[in-house]
């Protein structure tokens, strides 16, 4: 039998965002220059939370925008199924810009180094920073999060599973053993 | 969801979830067109010959364009420089070329069914890029995108194909593609242009033009194909374009805000006059770019991944 466990809820969520976006404003001395990627699809709705919970602190909007990694991926060639890829919306240039990159749950790092990959192409920003709401260990690459909602030591074999919405309703971490 | 083919031969054989995932996966790649850097490194080191046999200039700059914004490697054959023009045959052009090793071929070929042979015969994939009077699946597939794009679906979508539809592959991959999506399909032309029981594909034929186009959403015109014709298929140039050119005056019997439609080449003042071709219902250049959308999906979704 599967086991599952809640290792996050919707308070400790909110609590690691709220942290995580002072953070980025202390690292960075405000919101000059910052913008915030989301990566598809786990990082669609962090991003825009973080952009909101940002505006809301500094009373200035950020540009925000969605990344999809797939055209990038290093296993389109090796696996067997082959992803839809969907939308990239970033509908500003990069040049010269803080990328804060966002996604929800950190493992090999492959698909930071595709996302990574694809940030160039849309410009030359100036830094790239990682925040992600779970660093869950197992990197098959050099990458780490410079913001890390919390870390979650798990088999190789767990299934992480982040569910959020836009209501922030029912928001939950869970860990399922696999 | 995957494209289960090997080949892309005909829009008759395409599932409707297979259209729609086509479309999707075109509408995302889209915006690559629309990037400083326009290319993505998903097809490094592929290789996609394009093999033509009849004259073009969008359908197969948009394939080249197409595989070169996916990284792909993109050669062109045309034959009158190949050794098509000391009489080789098609199929052992076809052996030759299979002998170096490319991933996607893509053939234009004068005999309807050309690319059907090729398909049977070689491991890679093939895509039709006009058979003969049969079948030309991406214009069709690029057509479905703009309208998917300018009226959200193509359900209950009125759409009148005038023109000459016996020699047109564009007209019959469109009443496939476009019937099988739920749209209503009308087609016109003169009697001499159109094929006796094509209502059979579940559309109506006329042969009025006012009476095709009252109230469509959509006019889609074909281009005359002189060079697939007979001597005697109508008596003057002047005559048709009498009846069945699109004219400013004529798009008022459409619906307001009706969508006109040439797959291109034009032939201007025959089938469509220039300021409606280049008017403001126009979607002409959409479909062109939409084009090379449609063509980065199909060779995205048949190569690799297996």
């Amino acid at each position: 039998m599967t086991k599952k466990k809640v290792v996050m809820d919707a308070e400790a969520i909110d609590r690691s965002l709220t942290r995580i976006t002072y953070e980025i404003l202390e690292r960075n001395k405000g919101t000059e220059d910052l913008v915030v990627i989301g990566i598809r699809r786990g990082g669609e709705c962090l991003a825009k939370r973080l952009s909101k919970m940002i505006g809301k602190i500094e009373g200035t909007e950020i540009p925000m925008g969605i990344l999809d990694v797939t055209l990038y991926r290093d296993d389109f060639m090796t696996s067997k199924e082959k992803p839809t890829p969907r939308k990239t919306d970033i509908p500003f240039s990069l040049d010269q810009k803080k990328v804060i990159l966002i996604d929800d749950v950190l493992f090999t790092g492959r698909t930071i180094r595709a996302a990574m990959d694809a940030l160039i192409d849309f410009g030359r920003p100036r830094l790239i920073q990682l925040a992600v709401l779970i660093d869950r260990g197992h990197r098959e690459l050099p990458i780490r999060a410079d913001f890390i909602g919390g870390s979650l030591p798990s088999a190789l074999w767990d299934e992480i599973k982040v569910s959020l919405n836009e209501q922030m309703e029912g928001d939950e971490v869970l860990i399922i053993e696999g | 969801m995957e494209l289960s083919k090997k080949d892309i031969l005909d829009i008759g054989d395409l599932s409707v979830e297979e259209i729609n995932l086509i479309l999707d996966t075109a509408e995302s790649l889209k915006e690559i067109s629309t990037r400083k850097i326009k290319k993505v490194p998903t097809l490094r080191g592929k290789t996609i010959i394009n093999l033509f046999y009849e004259a073009s200039t969008r359908t197969r700059t948009s394939f080249e364009i197409a595989a070169k914004r996916l990284s792909a490697d993109a050669v062109n054959i045309s034959t009158s420089t190949s050794s098509v023009a000391k009489g080789e045959t098609l199929i052992d052009t076809a052996k030759t070329l299979e002998s170096m090793s490319p991933d996607i071929i893509i053939i234009r070929h004068s005999a309807s069914g050309a690319p059907h042979i090729l398909a049977r015969l070689l491991q890679q994939s093939v895509i039709n890029a006009g058979d003969g009077k049969h079948e030309h699946p991406t214009q069709a597939l690029l057509d479905m995108m703009t309208l998917r794009e300018k009226r959200g679906s193509l359900e209950g979508l009125k759409v009148a194909i005038v023109g000459d539809i016996a020699h047109s592959r564009v007209a019959r991959s469109n009443i496939h593609g476009l019937t099988k999506m739920g749209a209503e399909v009308a087609l016109c032309g003169p009697v001499v242009m159109m094929p006796r029981h094509i209502e059979k594909l579940g559309v109506t034929v006329h042969h009025s033009m006012e009476d095709a186009i009252r109230g469509v959403d959509v006019i889609m015109m074909l281009r005359i194909q002189f060079e697939r014709q007979g001597t005697n298929t109508f008596p003057s140039m002047r005559e048709y374009s009498k009846y069945y050119c699109l004219t400013g005056d004529r798009i008022r019997l459409a619906h307001d805000d009706v969508l006109v439609m040439h797959p291109g080449p034009i032939n201007r003042g025959i089938e469509i006059a220039p300021d409606v071709a280049y008017g403001p219902y126009s979607v002409i250049l959409n479909q062109v770019t939409n084009g090379v959308a449609v063509r980065m999906a199909l060779l995205y979704l048949l190569a690799g991944g297996k």
